[in-house]
């Protein structure tokens, strides 16, 4: 079997809104101290899951694939210390000003050029664009059935079985191989990366390629390919104040907020 | 806003009945439609609806495209795609518009990509520009937000609920109705649907509660839970969730708020014990009015909090608990 994992560098989504900017004329995050950058949540549980299926069949080839800067090659490092045998990199000023569309054409490209991929998994999401679209886009680039927003996903007689999350429930999903499946947070927790593997992974080359590496044109990729434009980016204008409520007991304070909320008429 | 606008909404129906994210998609293709002399289109698909299909058009669809069959429920992707295809090319509308639900953010994708058409989802506001439609959406987990406009004739776009005022009932209004073969090759369909588990417990009224008793990390374990539970019957509220609670398993998924839960827009929400990180508020920001109650004094919640009580919530709640029963007594 073989997996490919399509893997996103991003700001650590977890930065306090207190420190986190944007700076609105670049329509750019600013890279404010102490601001890292991560791998996408959902992407290191599409790992964890590439992971446990090699567990289940006890073999697997898995691949990642990423598209961004060259700093994304600490993230790649990082799932190959997980686990992962090689790792791709594409990255190419062509790249720049694309959109969910030009990433899926180059990732799905990027499969192709891998050759004979059974499985592609992505996350449901990336934690910083937070849209969801790409992981379905290589699938239909790719001609492949794709099944989303997956908890759990096996492989039964040759067929993909996933446990798709539904919001109010679940559903259970058998698709063929090749297939594309999106992985959500349900999965839960994914394994530490071991000393051993980490050491090894840093000796570990990574194939770095291009636009042309993928025999796609100028068309294709970055702000020429795009299907969207980035007008503005800005913080969210928040101007609630809030009226903190005093009181020396429990009951004091609920007694307060009961009063506060009846004379609004909000209770 | 110059040209006509025409629009596309997707209807995603539950027991045979559209769910009412698809009315305020309704009443904002409607505002568009009058504004310019534009017109609404909508598609439901499924088996049988003939009752949806009436109500699409007494909430302002103009033409009402009924794709009635057995193949297209239940809801796969696979299946559902060739129709919605072939109506919006049918159509040919400046804007689909999909319901930003597990459906149909499992869908819209598919769809852009099919009709290479530009995209975003998860939208909460929305306008005509010198005749191009800008759309903005939280990003960067509710800490931001981008404004985008298409390169398309169509854009493909998933509306988040409760950000747009619903299209009223009007039952003397009539569209046209009209049965849309179906274009789907059963052979098409790869991927198969063996069984679904539907959790009832789980908070289906939690959408549609006008106050909602959300517990996080400080409830400290499922007991928690069963405090808020009892504050929720008070009140006469649902209770909801942080990720962090549901992750833990104190209550079930379905209660989750949030980014990567559900939507919520109460007269009320109550937070307790939640720090009110950004991925959590895309899910609560539009409700009337926040209470938030919480140990730590610094913690962002109150910056979205209209009254903030800094307290231990195990000592608070059952104190609000006895308050509200004593009154009702
Ligand atoms: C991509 C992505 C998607 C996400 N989607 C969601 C989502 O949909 N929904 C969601 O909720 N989160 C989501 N998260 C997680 C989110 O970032 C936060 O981690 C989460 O919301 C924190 O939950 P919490 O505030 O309940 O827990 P904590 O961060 O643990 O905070 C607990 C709070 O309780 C307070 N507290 C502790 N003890 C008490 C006490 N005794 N009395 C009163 N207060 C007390 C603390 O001061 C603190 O503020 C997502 C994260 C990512 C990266």
């Amino acid at each position: 079997m073989k997996i490919v994992v399509c893997v996103k560098e991003i700001p650590d989504p977890d930065i306090a809104a207190s420190v986190f900017q944007v700076d609105e004329a670049a329509r750019a995050v600013v890279p404010v101290p102490g601001l890292r950058s991560v791998a996408s949540p959902f992407d290191e549980q599409a790992i964890e899951v590439a992971l446990r299926l090699r567990d289940q069949l006890g073999s697997a080839a898995i691949s990642l694939v990423t598209l961004g800067d060259e700093t994304a090659k600490a993230i790649v490092k990082n799932g190959l210390a997980l686990g992962a045998d090689d790792a791709y990199l594409l990255v190419d000023e062509a790249f720049d000003g694309g959109d969910a569309t030009t990433t899926a054409r180059a990732l799905a490209a990027a499969i192709r050029k891998i050759g004979g991929v059974d499985l592609v998994l992505t996350g449901r999401q990336a934690a910083d664009d937070d849209a969801g679209i790409v992981g379905c886009g290589i699938a239909e680039i790719l001609g492949v059935p794709a099944v989303t927003f997956a908890m759990d996903v096996a492989v039964d007689g040759g067929a993909l079985v996933v446990e798709r999350s539904l919001g109010d429930g679940s559903e259970t999903v058998e698709a063929p191989l090749p297939a594309l499946v999106t992985v959500s947070h349900e999965v839960g927790k994914v394994r530490p990366a071991s000393l051993r593997e980490t050491m090894k992974a840093a000796r570990q080359p990574l194939t770095v390629g291009t636009a042309a590496d993928l025999e796609l044109t100028a068309g294709d990729v970055g702000a020429a390919g795009a299907r969207r434009t980035l007008e503005r980016l800005a913080v969210p204008k928040n101007d609630v104040r809030c009226e903190f409520l005093a009181g020396e007991s429990p009951e004091a304070l609920a007694a307060t907020l009961i009063e506060r909320l009846s004379a609004a008429r909000i209770l | 806003m110059s040209n006509p606008v025409r629009a596309l909404v997707v209807a995603e129906t539950s027991d045979g009945q559209p769910i009412p994210l698809v009315w305020e998609m309704l009443g904002l293709a409607r505002r568009w439609a009058d504004e310019t002399g534009g017109a609404v289109h909508a598609c439901v698909l499924g088996d049988g609806l003939d009752a949806a299909a009436v109500a699409l058009a007494a909430r302002g669809a103009d033409r009402v495209h009924r794709i009635a069959s057995p193949s297209l429920s239940p809801y796969q992707a696979d299946a559902w795609l060739p129709d919605v295809c072939a109506v919006a090319r049918a159509v040919g509308p400046a804007a689909v518009m999909i319901g930003h639900t597990p459906q149909g953010a499992d869908l819209a994708p598919r769809i852009a990509f099919r009709l290479d058409a530009g995209i975003a989802t998860a939208c909460n506001r929305a306008s005509w520009t010198a005749g191009r439609l800008e759309v903005t959406r939280p990003c960067y987990g509710g800490k931001a937000e981008e404004t985008v406009s298409f390169r398309t004739a169509t854009a493909v776009v998933t509306v988040k609920a409760k950000c747009f005022a619903p299209a009223p009932a009007q039952a003397a209004r009539h569209g046209d109705v009209v049965a849309v073969p179906t274009v789907l090759d059963a052979a098409s369909v790869r991927t198969r649907v063996r069984g679904s588990r539907r959790d009832a417990s789980a908070g289906a009224n939690l959408e549609s509660a006008n106050i909602v008793v959300a517990g996080g990390g400080g409830m400290k374990g499922p007991d928690g839970f069963g405090m808020l539970e009892r504050l929720a019957v008070a009140l006469g509220g649902a209770v909801g969730a942080s990720r962090v609670a549901c992750d833990l398993g104190w209550c079930p998924p379905g209660r989750q708020v949030g980014l990567s839960g559900k939507t919520v827009a109460p007269e009320l929400y109550l937070a307790v014990g939640i720090s009110g990180a950004g991925q959590h508020m895309a899910g609560c920001v539009n409700s009337k009015t926040i209470v938030a109650i919480n140990t730590d004094a610094a913690a962002p919640i109150f910056r979205y909090a209209r009254y903030g009580v800094v307290a231990d919530c195990h000592a608070l709640v059952p104190a609000l608990i006895e308050v509200l029963e004593s009154k009702a007594r």
